[in-house]
């Protein structure tokens, strides 16, 4: 422990001194939530490419979960030029990665609840053509256990009678259409039927979508999306595009067991 | 002398502590005072908050009623200690035994003191004790949490019997158990009949927002119509103040029905919770006690009904 102790004191010796080197000031890289888990998650995430805290990444969130199996979080990037990929993380949760979305033809926002253990930032990160990360961030409270409890339609047993089942919805004026440069944007909600095991319940193996994309009538793919255990039971997605979409839409997917998800959105 | 002083003054705060409690946190004491309503008929009032340790977690409206032939008690309050200095107000208001608990609904603030009311009749309706089987241990973990050493011993004691509706006859006096449904499956009112005075439970809610974990919100506005056909001087909300008319009714009703419009017209446009959660809210309910928390716990218990329903494509019909 004292090496901590001098450590702390060389740090407060160093903010007297408006100049010195920032690196030294934290533990944590800078992370804005002084979260000891952020230098592994970089790691982890990005290996050697560039990272930068920037606020055009918002991350919605209530700040506490009011039930740790659906927690609200709401990201978009709209402030930044060509996204090719969004990335959802937890710091907390046992298993950290929650989605990877490509937006393609949608614009770099998405919606979902996902499942939250304790506790923890809830964060964001989008990669531009330069092939640097952006990250944002929010804190949300929790009782905790949302990973480690079953869904309730895996409590029931009902999940086996819906299970791939699709519903949707395309609204013709996205609520994204107040955020800048997006005036005209429409929406796309889904929502697939699905237990979304993580694992880490007792006796029952991890068992959840792994791949959706949204087709158009021609076959052409509008954006594409992999999930992982921390998505929540029956996820509800919010996709959002430039202008109107044609009808006539397809989700398409797959399970981790190999059962395809396919089915037509009006 | 140090507890001489401590003393006078806790003296002092009971003698003028009208209806907030004046909760002492170092010696875990919730200040409870009896206020009289009517002639043998007395509320007990917590805090119009929401649980958080400075006010013990106590932020519920009991009650008790003597008849001649022992005290009739309405809910427990929300730990082992809430329970004790319950029992300890009445037997020192009450020259008469406990005879009968009353649980009106199966939230943990009716229910979690009954440890102090072992040895008395504690009676709920089958649908509310099935509740308290389901939840209890859930409760005990959320309120450790929430309230901390508050809740130190608590442990959930369920009801002992199955309530019966109707006229309720104790001693000398005259009540009625009426159920309604909507704020939960099963929502107990009682009347007293002499006074007036109508221990509304969790069906109404004073200047608060509503809780809904267990709501169907078509079935408690339904319930709330016919709620204004009592006999009621006195109304005691669990939750809030209390009132010497049925504005309260109103107010929850109104909440209900703006919440219920706000939600399916969001459900309607595609809007998702986090965008819901930030939409305007009308200005006389952001000022109600716990719109910061309640509301956000609004959404995340209802909105996903209305949600299914416009993914689903139902017609727009039965309210969630």
């Amino acid at each position: 422990m004292p090496v901590m102790l001098d450590r702390r004191r060389a740090c407060l010796l160093i903010a007297c001194v408006p100049w010195a080197g920032r690196a030294w000031a934290d533990d944590t890289g800078g992370d804005p939530f002084r979260s000891l888990q952020w230098p592994d998650l970089k790691r982890e995430f990005f290996g050697s490419a560039t990272v930068v805290f920037d606020e055009r990444v918002q991350v919605r969130a209530p700040a506490f979960a009011e039930d740790p199996m659906n927690v609200p979080v709401s990201v978009a990037a709209l402030g930044l030029p060509d996204i090719e990929s969004l990335v959802v993380f937890v710091d907390r949760n046992p298993i950290r990665k929650v989605l990877e979305y490509q937006p393609l033809a949608a614009l770099a926002s998405v919606g979902l609840r996902f499942k939250l253990e304790q506790a923890s930032p809830v964060r964001a990160a989008a990669r531009t053509k330069d092939g640097v990360w952006h990250v944002g961030g929010t804190w949300v409270d929790s009782s905790g256990g949302g990973c480690t409890a079953s869904g309730a339609t895996r409590k029931d047993g009902s999940w086996s009678q819906t299970l791939g089942q699709v519903s949707g919805k395309l609204f013709p004026s996205s609520p994204m259409a107040d955020a800048p440069g997006s005036s005209s944007a429409s929406r796309l909600r889904v929502r697939v039927m699905h237990p979304m095991d993580t694992g880490l319940v007792g006796g029952i193996p991890a068992f959840y979508v792994n791949r959706l994309s949204v087709r158009d009538a021609q076959g052409r793919e509008l954006l594409r999306l992999s999930t992982f255990e921390p998505v929540s039971e029956n996820p509800v997605f919010s996709f959002d595009f430039p202008g109107r979409v044609a009808g006539g839409l397809r989700l398409v997917g797959t399970d981790n067991n190999g059962n395809r998800i396919d089915s037509r959105i009006e | 002398m140090k507890r001489i002083a401590a003393l006078a003054l806790l003296a002092w705060g009971t003698a003028f502590a009208q209806s907030a409690p004046k909760v002492d946190l170092a010696r875990l004491d919730y200040g409870l005072a009896a206020r009289p309503l009517a002639p043998g008929v007395w509320v007990v009032e917590g805090a119009n908050a929401d649980f958080s340790p400075a006010n013990g977690c106590n932020i519920i409206n009991t009650g008790f009623i003597a008849t001649g032939a022992g005290v009739v008690v309405i809910n427990t309050g929300p730990s082992r200690r809430y329970g004790e200095q319950l029992r300890a107000l009445i037997e020192r208001t009450v020259r008469e035994p406990i005879v009968q608990v009353i649980h009106l609904n199966l939230h943990p603030d009716y229910f979690l003191g009954n440890q102090a009311f072992a040895d008395v009749p504690r009676l709920a309706t089958d649908s509310t004790r099935a509740g308290m089987v389901r939840e209890a241990k859930a409760y005990e973990d959320n309120l450790y949490r929430l309230c901390g050493d508050w809740m130190k011993g608590t442990e959930a004691v369920l009801p002992s019997g199955t309530v019966m509706l109707g006229p309720l006859r104790v001693g000398g006096r005259e009540m009625e158990l009426r159920e309604f449904r909507g704020h939960t499956d099963s929502d107990l009112v009682l009347v007293d009949k002499a006074s007036g005075v109508v221990f509304a439970g969790g069906l109404v809610f004073a200047q608060r927002i509503p809780t809904t974990p267990h709501a169907q919100v078509g079935a408690w506005l339904a319930s709330l119509q016919s709620f204004s056909a009592l006999p009621l001087k006195t109304l005691v909300p669990s939750h809030g103040p209390v009132r010497g008319d049925a504005s309260a009714v109103g107010q929850t009703q109104r909440y209900l029905q703006w919440l219920d419009r706000r939600f399916t017209q969001a459900a309607e446009q595609g809007v998702e919770m986090n965008e819901l959660l930030r939409a305007e809210v009308p200005a006389e309910f952001r000022g109600w006690a716990a719109f910061g928390t309640e509301y956000t716990r609004n959404v995340a218990h209802l909105y996903p009904r209305y949600e299914q329903a416009v993914l689903r494509g139902d017609k727009p019909a039965a309210k969630p």
